[in-house]
């Protein structure tokens, strides 16, 4: 099977076929990371504009050097320092940006959806990088990634998701990717953060952080996201720290083979404390170093799609 | 089913054929690698290297190379889907001889010089294929070829090995009326 979508919205609308395809694909990105020269001509000549409308730092600069390895040109574009500012409609931005012949926008967008409407409105191929507390498929596909890289498969592995699970667009996509790749999921938080409805996306939800953690093959823990809590979800972020927070005795609690996972930036201290964050259990960075390939595997993959479907021989 | 135009022990013969006259081109057996192009020419890499092993009584260095990431028809196809490329040594300064099983338009040749050289400086690039069917699109040429074929630009030429299950073959498969 090949990939034929122009576009990457978002990962519940994937199958678990295209999702092994990226990471398949990816594998062979991470290759090229690890050479003298880690940069090969796939997108040359193709033009990228990073349309970031929410601010982002991790993903941004991941997708950036992404497109540098694949020697595309690359127009950055930030909410602050834009005509959206000024009044300028999103469609009217992207037509604009359009009309410089971009071949594809890789966009963070506070709201959900936001991606879709562009790929109805416009040519180029568009990438999500995060729409609001919908998704932020690249995540997941690089958490899937570094899960199977590291445990050598995904399907009945247990995988717990702690945190703020209401404002986030990585669990959301984490959930479909993990479930479609035949994972047991299991969400944990505060009740606030993690309600039952979750339960409707096919995982197991829970509010004891001892049940959630004792036969967790993988902790992926979730920053709060103050910036996106309209009002206060619990009472504060010590008791949050003391209720829900990683440390090493309740690390003890898990699997000796658990692994701990974190989409960054991590809040020292609150869902995770120093020392669990440093230890040699923690994928944190290694989750950093996939995040090229899979960005990489999905700009090859999306610039396919664009084209007539027959393959050459 | 077309009739092969090459059986198991026509394809042993070329190999060994083209195994003597890389022996015979390259004086200094430790300098030269094969690198074989994904997916087709990585088998025939493989037996090449063992029927070398065997000329020079040492092991030959091989590797396999994918070029899909350095192909000038990506927005024009769906994305393929990436082989490992494994090249376990330093090509600068060695006699680097690509194999590919069918050499058509020259343009996979092409894209496997330009992956090459993101490895290192090889000081020669050679080329081995097990079939030439002509067509090219670009100035280039195999160094070491099975056998050459008149074909049409519409036919197929398959080339199948054992290790990907079955017999050693090469057919032409002519374009559905």
């Amino acid at each position: 099977m090949n990939w034929n979508r122009k576009h990457l919205l978002d990962i519940e609308s994937l199958s678990a076929e295209e999702l092994l395809i990226v990471m398949d694909t990816a594998r062979a990105f991470k290759a090229v990371g690890e050479r003298a020269i880690k940069k090969v001509p796939a997108l040359r000549g193709k033009t990228v504009v990073n349309l970031f409308v929410e601010p982002s730092t991790r993903t941004r600069i991941s997708f950036e050097l992404s497109e540098q390895r694949l020697s595309a040109d690359i127009i950055n574009f930030t909410a602050e320092a834009s005509s959206l500012k000024k009044g300028e409609t999103l469609k009217d931005t992207a037509r604009n940006l359009e009309a410089l012949n971009a071949d594809f926008i890789v966009m963070r967008h506070p709201a959900a959806g936001a991606p879709h409407f562009l790929a109805r409105v416009l040519n180029a191929s568009v990438i999500n990088a995060g729409d609001g507390a919908h998704e932020h498929p690249t995540q997941a596909l690089l958490d899937a990634f570094t899960i199977r890289e590291k445990k050598g498969k995904i399907a009945g592995l247990n995988v717990t998701i702690l945190g703020d699970i209401l404002y986030s667009r990585v669990a959301r996509s984490d959930v479909w990717a993990l479930t479609k790749l035949g994972a047991r999921v299991t969400l944990c938080g505060p009740a606030t953060l993690v309600p039952r409805v979750f339960e409707q996306m096919g995982c197991r939800v829970t509010h004891n952080m001892d049940e959630a953690i004792g036969e967790a093959d993988i902790i992926n823990l979730l920053r709060i996201q103050h910036e996106r809590q309209r009002k206060t979800m619990f009472p504060s972020l010590g008791e949050y720290a003391s209720l829900y927070g990683l440390n090493r005795s309740r690390l003890a609690c898990a699997k000796p083979d658990a692994l701990i996972m974190h989409p960054g930036p991590i809040n020292r201290g609150v869902e995770i404390d120093s020392e669990v964050a440093d230890c040699a259990r923690s994928l944190i960075l290694q989750q950093v170093t996939n995040g090229l390939a899979v960005r990489m595997a999905v700009l090859f993959l999306v610039n396919g799609g664009k084209g007539p479907q027959e393959v050459a021989a | 089913m077309a009739e092969p135009i090459l059986n198991a022990s026509a394809i042993e013969r070329a190999l060994a054929r083209i195994a003597h006259e890389i022996a015979e081109g390259n004086e200094v057996p430790g300098q030269v690698a094969l690198v074989g192009i994904q997916r087709g020419g990585v088998p025939l890499a493989h037996r090449l290297g063992s029927l070398l092993a065997g000329i020079w009584t040492q092991p030959v260095l091989t590797g396999s190379l994918d070029v899909s990431m350095h192909r000038d028809d990506l927005d024009r196809r769906a994305a393929p889907n990436v082989q490992p490329t494994v090249i376990p040594f330093d090509v600068t300064g060695k006699t680097v001889v690509l194999v590919d099983d069918v050499l058509f338009s020259g343009r996979t040749v092409r894209a496997a010089m330009d992956a090459l050289n993101d490895f290192g400086r090889p000081r020669r690039i050679q080329l081995a294929v097990l079939i030439d069917r002509g067509h090219r699109e670009l100035p280039i040429k195999a160094d070491f070829i099975g056998k050459q074929l008149s074909t049409a630009a519409n036919e197929s030429v398959q080339v199948r090995l054992s290790e990907s299950g079955g017999t050693d073959e090469v057919v032409v498969e002519k374009p559905p009326d």
